[in-house]
């Protein structure tokens, strides 16, 4: 989707501002936020590109003015009510106050260094399934926007590249993010020259790459 | 963002009243603790990893033995995700690892445009600023700029490298090995890999 999130190339947002010695955390409900984030995540009921999408679809304003862990937070509420495990009405009052849709599974303290140290790969047999393009192709990627979750930039549409590297066969986030199942594809590394992306306003020397499933690739 | 809304905030409370992200918060962790959908015991292990076993120290370990065994380095470029599970780092958001290595002619930089994907299981969680507009924008269309304002000076001849993050690939940036380390072990090699030079916002600290 054309949200706020896409914000590759994009001006007006000033310096990048490092903070030196920066703490892990910058308030304790920070670090509430990422337990309860992963820990919900645990559930197994959305998947990370659902709950991408969820963060991205908060309205602009929201979004641009929200430091990352209110984004996760606001999106989690989200994902909780649109699967029914709590209500609006629970969120405000900080209490049960009715039944909620049953959790697949719920995250044991014990289980928590398996669970992070297995993760959660997105690659998948390829069977028969042989890539498009190989290293050394050129190619031009899609003119789209969709309404939906995608992982192509706008500044990366329309543009021509090479396939870089093959990079394996991955679960489509477009597909995934909106309950349409993994549906596997073939991913490519593709680099563009940054004259290439940004034209006159490119500083020279410089390339960029990208993450392409295949079906964002065409034979240019 | 760069306004002190999102650099200070303002927990403990004061022209602005306290953070209403405190409350929200709390609301959030007891629903879900008396629904029984998160277990309280399960919070503090998850904190527990990210805050004492998970960082940019293992990263730098890996860097460190790429520097100083040239098979583990050719192994890395092969396959990263193996290479990096031989010292024990695996897992979310390091499933799918990429070593890309600097020289005098190629630097690279990591950023993700579209959200705040990052190599967590060699460098932990990623800073602010990693996360922030100012940087998802800018590292892709003024990437030299952008690493000024790190403080990096790249000579004119060394061409820049900008990956964007937009799939499950998750990449570490080796940064050069600074000159006159020969003699050094491991761990002194590791502690002059910093973070942010395995993202490639920064260069390993010289000697």
């Amino acid at each position: 989707m054309n949200g706020p999130q896409d914000l590759g190339g994009q001006h007006g947002f000033g310096p990048v501002a490092p903070e030196p010695d920066e703490p892990r955390f910058h308030a304790d409900w920070e670090r509430r936020a990422m337990a309860l984030t992963l820990a919900a995540g645990a559930m197994g009921t959305w998947s990370i590109d659902e709950s991408r999408h969820a963060r991205e679809s908060l309205p602009p304003a929201v979004y641009l003015r929200a430091s990352y862990y209110e984004i996760w937070i606001r999106a989690l509420e989200a994902l909780l009510v649109r699967h029914g495990f709590v209500t609006e009405a629970e969120l405000a009052e900080g209490r049960a106050l009715e039944p909620g849709a049953a959790p697949l599974r719920v995250l044991a303290a014990l289980a928590v260094p398996a669970v992070i140290s297995r993760g959660a790969p997105v690659d998948r047999a390829p069977g028969d399934v042989q890539p498009a393009f190989a290293p050394g192709d050129l190619v031009r990627t899609a003119v789209m926007h969709p309404a939906g979750h995608t992982r192509l930039p706008r500044y990366a549409r329309g543009k021509t590249g090479v396939v870089e590297a093959v990079q394996g066969f991955h679960v489509f986030p477009d597909s995934n993010a909106c309950g349409r199942g993994e549906a596997p594809q073939w991913l490519y590394s593709v680099v563009f020259e940054a004259a290439g992306i940004w034209g006159r306003d490119a500083e020279p020397g410089a390339a960029l790459s990208i993450d392409a499933w295949e079906s964002y690739l065409e034979r240019p | 963002m760069t306004d002190k809304h999102h650099d200070h905030p303002h927990e403990d409370g004061h022209e602005d009243g306290p953070d209403p992200m405190v409350a929200r918060v709390a609301a959030l962790e007891a629903v879900l603790t008396e629904k029984g959908l998160v277990e309280a015991d399960a919070l503090d292990a998850i904190l527990e990893l990210y805050e004492t076993r998970i960082g940019p120290r293992n990263g730098a370990r890996v860097i460190a033995r790429a520097w100083s065994d040239p098979d583990y380095a050719d192994w890395l470029r092969r396959d990263a995700t193996a290479a990096i599970a031989d010292l024990g780092y695996t897992g979310r958001q390091g499933e799918h690892m990429r070593a890309v290595f600097n020289t005098e002619a190629m630097h690279n930089l990591v950023v993700c445009t579209l959200c705040s994907c990052y190599p967590w299981s060699v460098l932990g969680l990623p800073p602010v600023w990693y996360k922030s507009p100012p940087y998802r924008a800018r590292a892709v269309i003024a990437p030299r700029e952008v690493l000024a304002e790190f403080g990096v000076v790249l000579p004119e001849g060394t061409a820049i490298r900008v990956w964007d993050s937009t799939a499950e690939i998750r990449y570490l940036v080796v940064p050069v090995r600074p000159e006159g380390t020969d003699g050094l072990d491991a761990e002194a090699l590791a502690a002059l890999v910093t973070r942010d030079s395995m993202i490639g916002a920064g260069l390993a600290l010289a000697l």
